[in-house]
């Protein structure tokens, strides 16, 4: 559905920044979760540190954010579209700022693991591949929603389980290291601690992918079969 | 667009092929639209669309004037009210009406009501005491006006005359409250309790409310019909066009698209 412009440019305005923000919030959530596991893999303990320090940022998006929406609410009293756009948006900002949350846990759980002076440490190759499937689902979220794309979404949603399936990999993995070497349990469950937050990562993508189908096509799509979530996703069955 | 009959619903007006001429001029075509019995009914759309013109026809307001035309069918227990064989003053006792402006008669509130209750129907004294009351009540104005049933209904305030005027419209017991944005001339507190009341009047009458009030129109009633240049565009249960409007047409004039 093509969306014309409002009679009031202002509103019109409002929603824009709105969603600018939304995006600007989303990048830099990707930006935190990428340099997170990068970091990770090379060891890098400053940037670790930094991503630590800058959830803040991510915080302060969320509340501004549904600070915004509950403004327009006020102002203008939105309908349908409108009204579909600020209720999704003050939810994926709540799964983007989980998004932050989880760049920092990465981050937090890295520097232990540092501190324990491993010479291995396992699983790190996998993390940062699952960890490149959950910043490219998030990018795609945010591009969809930049877009109003739902079928883009719905591919985003049935991506998420490539991330699920690369978890329970690295847990049968940590378990079968663990097993051999009792001394390495610790550091392991640290890992699977990372493994588990990037697995988050994808499942926040696909609740935003989520409402990105509920924006455009009206429809509550977060508890249905992924066959009825595509028809949805095309606005099969709609009259308009 | 034929909307379906919906299931658990009692139609009380049916509006089939309805077409409606000011002289020469179509101002609707082919509406075609369910009211259903003890439900609200909003009439949603832009100045002109012909929402206020359909209105006046469920009770014949348009007979007053010689040049305006009606053609089809608008059905009220069976009957075509459209037909010459049907009497006005009938009609009205059966589909009262209530304007945007207040318009109490120049006379005591008491006779405010009782003076249309006569027209239709030999009461009693007391059986005339107790309909005046009922109205009053029914119409949430019974507190502040039973000390004052012999003042003129002039003295009341905007909103309170506004409930007397529907006071007024369901004293004769119709069976459908016909309402011409009856909030429009009246501040918020007043608005709101007319809206209040017309979800209680919704339990004994079927209403048709048109309103410029969108929100309005969202808040009190079960459907919503949007019109646009003499046009049913789209009919639905409110809380879906609200939501999800089937059409681009409602969408963009409920979100305020409408250039």
């Amino acid at each position: 559905m093509v969306v014309s412009d409002h009679s009031s440019r202002r509103f019109d305005e409002e929603l824009d920044e709105l969603r600018t923000r939304v995006l600007q919030m989303g990048g830099l959530v990707e930006q935190q979760i990428h340099d997170a596991i990068e970091a990770f893999g090379v060891g890098d303990f400053e940037q670790l540190e930094q991503i630590e320090n800058d959830d803040h940022r991510v915080n302060a998006h969320e509340v501004g954010i549904d600070e915004a929406c509950a403004l327009i609410i006020a102002r203008r009293q939105p309908a349908a579209v409108d009204l579909r756009m600020l209720m999704g948006i003050s939810k994926i900002v709540t799964d983007l700022e989980r998004c932050g949350d989880k760049a920092a846990k990465i981050a937090r759980k890295a520097k232990g693991i540092f501190d324990h002076e491993m010479r291995r440490i396992p699983c790190i190759s996998d993390i940062r591949e699952m960890g490149e499937i959950a910043v490219r689902l998030l990018r795609a979220a945010l591009d969809a929603f930049a877009r109003q794309d739902a079928v883009g979404a719905a591919a985003i949603v049935r991506d998420d389980v490539a991330i699920d399936e690369k978890f329970q990999a690295i847990t049968r993995q940590l378990i079968t290291f663990m097993m051999e070497d009792p001394r390495t349990i610790s550091v392991a469950l640290e890992i699977l601690f990372i493994a588990k937050a990037v697995e988050r990562v994808g499942d926040h993508a696909k609740n935003i992918a989520e409402q990105i189908i509920y924006i455009t096509r009206g429809t509550d799509v977060r508890h249905v079969t992924w066959d009825q979530l595509e028809r949805d996703a095309k606005g099969d069955g709609e009259n308009a | 667009m034929n909307p379906s009959p919906m299931p658990g619903l009692t139609t009380q007006i049916s509006i089939r092929k309805f077409d409606f001429y000011y002289g020469k001029y179509q101002a609707l075509k082919n509406i075609n639209l369910d009211v259903y019995s003890r439900k609200i009914t909003s009439f949603i759309g832009p100045s002109g669309c012909g929402k206020s013109t359909l209105l006046r026809t469920l009770n014949r307001m348009y007979d007053l004037y010689p040049d305006q035309r009606a053609v089809g069918e608008i059905l009220l227990d069976g009957r075509n009210i459209l037909d010459r064989g049907v009497s006005v003053n009938e009609l009205r006792a059966k589909v009262g009406m209530v304007f945007q402006k207040p318009t109490p008669f120049p006379m005591s509130i008491y006779e405010n009501i009782a003076f249309g209750v006569r027209l239709h129907e030999q009461l009693s004294r007391v059986e005339m005491d107790d309909r005046v009351e009922w109205a009053l009540r029914k119409a949430a104005l019974w507190e502040e006006a039973k000390d004052k049933l012999q003042y003129s209904g002039m003295s009341l305030s905007g909103g309170q005359q506004q409930r007397l005027c529907i006071a007024r419209g369901i004293a004769v017991k119709p069976e459908v409250l016909l309402l011409d944005e009856p909030t429009s001339a009246l501040d918020p507190i007043s608005t709101m309790r007319i809206e209040e009341l017309l979800n209680e009047l919704k339990e004994d009458f079927t209403i048709v409310i048109v309103t410029h009030n969108m929100q309005q129109a969202a808040r009190v009633s079960d459907f919503t019909a949007y019109m646009y240049l003499g046009e049913l565009i789209e009919f639905g249960v409110t809380d879906e066009v609200f939501v999800k409007p089937k059409m681009k047409a409602t969408e963009d004039y409920i979100t305020g698209r409408f250039g």
